[in-house]
């Protein structure tokens, strides 16, 4: 524990040495953090400086191994350095897929040769990767996907395609799920491959949401040549990383909102546009809705802390991640009907800077996709019937 | 604090778990109730439990208790859950060992923490006037007469207050109905004249009771505590109680949600069990998702007693509200569920919904809590 305190002290003085001041305030944009990658325009020096002082210590990735660009943290020392961050009001250096969905993937299943080309990559913020996942075919059912990967000789040869690659037109690499047996049943003909997005054959279209633009995008596949080497684990056996992989990336999601710098309350939202009446919200109901989800907010907070402190001492059910997924996501979808109920027709205004540009009207329409993205609330549910609950037949 | 239970709780668990599965099942309260049992209670049993050292779970060891904590008591109310056990337990160890604990005086801790350790001692707390829980509209009043006090008013759903020895009453000295500002804590003995109890059967078969106070005199010393300046004394053993009662409430949900999810796995329709139906697949599985959430809060609320007594207020009252509702959801679910039998009295399930019902009323509900919050938010 005394260790602890120092680094805790440590930390700190770090910190408030070498966080630019810019880098202080809360992100209001996309932008306002780095994702890295080839493509990336830094906004400022202090964004530049902040991404390169942090990754000189690790920090972008503070619990990966030192060898591959990580902090070599343990868990405790994480857990401090984000508090830390948090008290100062620090930025995240680095966001990007390759930290929260493919490295851990690599740590688990990648060749040695592959975290040594790779994984300091990520943590540097040098390579920006996308997922390759879902197809226009294969929503729900992820694994009826058709995308195909021929074996030949030195390379597979990828033709196919991908939709909702989340910034495909900007990333550098993509993790992708291919095809490489036809004949195995559908879970046991799939492969996980790593390619260049400027391979040649390789072309991105973006898509348009109901929340307007996005970084969703179609990838398309034509002839696209991936050598062998970038086969990570198994052939056929890339059904498991995917599902690991997914793990991971439900726990983003089912994360979502409930970290990061937050915006204003509900209650102080609804204060401005209904009012106040003897001390309480001039509207009751609403006021009842906003508090009873405040209830369940925290309680999923803490249900956040629970799952990680439980996967600490081995207690962590594996399926635990859909619960979160689930809930994490019905959460934010009730988050923002209240935040544009609150919001009143103010909230409903599409462009302008007042709203920035309708930022609630257009994160309470891409909240809708919390429950499809990562495996539909409905898929969650089934999991958890399944490998929790032990119903049968599901 | 991490939020699992470490190893020693692990094992008071599975203690309290086999205790009671052997000596207090649901067949336990069952007889209570067709034999109609005057006390509502096995004193045998509460004896039993004392010696097992858990009468005196709050009380601090110098007082001859374990001198354990909040989570800890949690623990053994969960399993009281599981069981629907009616015990002296709450009212007795919880709420007026608490109460004692930190507000009496060195002689008032002497004279009762240990009684109430060895299981000698049944007390309770009484502190509701009307329908909902509201405690600062507490009216009942204690006039100054000579050196001491005179109570005169009424209380109601007091836990074991027709069978508690001593009574730890809210009274006002001072200010009006809706301050929190003057209110005292008395001690009253059980059997004090003037003081009229009648027993309240409820719904769920525990023990409740209507307390009248007619000109009950006592003596200066039955102050706990400061006159006019009980409420953080009330609120303090008041949060204990919502915290041991939500997870009274989760033990009794996850008991009834068990049990249906057995049910599931057994019960044939058209042809096949009727846990292969994804319409009741999705409702067990949300159910799951929120007793799991629902247990987060409450043992961060019960830590948080242990670590920053003084400061848990918020969050306790977010567990209550958390576990009201899920618990309601729970046996609401399991009665469903097992269809046209969960109806029927001679199985158990509905004892669970009845439960639930009392504990969801208790010192404030989902919606008493919720408002406490929102209160406390700005909002």
């Amino acid at each position: 524990m005394a260790d602890l305190e120092t680094f805790r002290k440590e930390t700190r003085v770090w910190l408030e040495a070498n966080c630019p001041p810019e880098m202080r305030q809360a992100a209001e944009t996309e932008d306002d953090t780095c994702w890295g990658g080839r493509k990336w325009t830094f906004q400022s020096e202090g964004q530049r400086l902040w991404l390169e002082r942090m990754a000189s210590k690790g920090w972008t990735v503070p619990e990966w191994p030192k060898e591959f660009g990580g902090g070599g943290l343990s868990r405790d020392e994480a857990k401090i350095l984000r508090n830390e961050m948090r008290a100062l009001g620090c930025r995240s250096p680095l966001d990007s897929f390759g930290i929260w969905m493919l490295g851990p993937a690599l740590l688990k299943y990648g060749n040695e040769a592959q975290k040594r080309t790779h994984l300091p990559k990520i943590a540097r913020g040098e390579i920006r990767w996308c997922q390759g996942y879902s197809e226009p075919g294969s929503g729900s059912d992820l694994a009826s996907l058709q995308t195909r990967a021929e074996d030949k000789g030195d390379n597979f040869v990828v033709n196919g395609s991908k939709i909702w690659t989340s910034y495909a037109d900007k990333a550098d690499w993509i993790f992708c799920l291919v095809r490489t047996d036809t004949n195995a049943p559908k879970h046991e003909g799939i492969s996980f491959v790593l390619f260049d997005m400027e391979s040649p054959g390789v072309s991105t279209a973006p898509i348009t949401l109901i929340s307007g633009k996005s970084p969703f995008c179609q990838t398309f596949f034509d002839d696209v040549v991936v050598p062998k080497q970038n086969l990570v684990g198994e052939l056929n056996k890339g059904w498991g990383i995917a599902k690991y992989l997914l793990t991971h990336e439900r726990e983003m999601i089912g994360g979502m909102g409930m970290n990061g710098a937050r915006h204003r309350s509900l209650g102080e939202v609804a204060a401005d546009t209904v009012g106040m009446d003897d001390g309480t919200l001039g509207d009751p109901l609403l006021r009842s809705q906003i508090a009873s989800f405040e209830v369940d907010s925290w309680a999923f907070s803490l249900t956040l802390d629970r799952a990680g402190d439980m996967a600490k001492v081995g207690q962590a059910h594996p399926a635990v991640s859909s619960v979160l997924k689930y809930y994490g996501a019905e959460l934010n979808k009730r988050r923002m009907e209240l935040m544009v109920a609150a919001g009143g027709s103010e909230a409903l205004e599409w462009e302008g800077p007042r709203t920035r540009d309708g930022f609630t009207v257009r994160s309470w329409l891409r909240s809708k996709a919390n429950s499809i993205e990562g495996g539909t609330s409905e898929v969650q549910l089934n999991i958890i019937a399944k490998r929790i609950l032990n119903l049968p037949g599901a | 604090m991490a939020l699992v239970l470490n190893s020693e709780q692990v094992m008071l668990r599975d203690n309290a778990r086999g205790f009671l599965g052997k000596n207090a099942p649901i067949a336990h309260l069952r007889q209570l109730r067709d034999g109609r049992d005057p006390t509502g209670f096995s004193r045998k049993l509460w004896k039993e439990f004392a010696e097992m050292g858990w009468a005196g779970i709050l009380v601090p060891t110098e007082y001859e208790g374990l001198g354990l904590g909040h989570v800890e008591a949690g623990v053994v109310m969960e399993e009281l859950g599981r069981t629907l056990t009616p015990s002296p337990f709450l009212a007795t160890s919880l709420l007026a060992a608490t109460a004692i604990a930190r507000a009496g005086s060195e002689a008032q801790k002497r004279a009762y923490l240990p009684r109430i350790a060895a299981g000698d001692l049944i007390a309770t707390l009484a502190v509701d006037e009307a329908a909902k829980h509201h405690p600062e509209k507490s009216a009942l009043s204690a006039t100054r007469s000579g050196t001491g006090f005179v109570l005169k008013g009424a209380k109601t759903f007091v836990l074991d207050g027709h069978v508690a020895d001593l009574v730890i009453v809210a009274a006002r000295t001072a200010g009006i109905p809706g301050e929190q500002r003057g209110l005292t804590l008395f001690l009253v003995d059980g059997k004090a004249k003037g003081l009229k109890t009648e027993r309240t059967p409820m719904v769920d078969n525990h023990n409740s009771a209507r307390l009248d106070f007619e000109n009950v005199s006592i003596s200066a010393d039955a102050v706990l505590g400061q006159v006019d300046a009980g409420w953080n004394a009330i609120e303090g053993a008041l949060n204990v109680g919502r915290a041991a009662v939500a997870a009274e409430l989760l033990g009794a949900a996850e008991e009834a949600f068990g049990r249906t999810v057995t049910y599931l796995k057994e019960r044939k329709q058209f042809g096949r069990v009727i846990g292969e139906f994804q319409a009741l697949q999705h409702r067990a599985a949300f159910l799951y998702c929120e007793l799991e959430v629902s247990r987060s809060a409450i043992l961060k609320a019960l830590q948080t007693l242990d670590e920053s007594f003084d400061t848990a207020g918020p969050i306790v009252s977010m567990a209550k509200a958390k576990a009201g509702t899920t618990a309601t959801l729970a046996v609401q679910e399991a009665v469903q569920m097992h269809g046209g039998i969960g109806m029927t009295d001679e199985f158990d399930v509905g004892f669970f919904m009845k439960r639930v019902r009392v504990g969801q009323e208790l010192f404030g509900d989902s919606n008493f809590h919720a408002d406490k919050l929102a209160r406390l938010n700005h909002y």
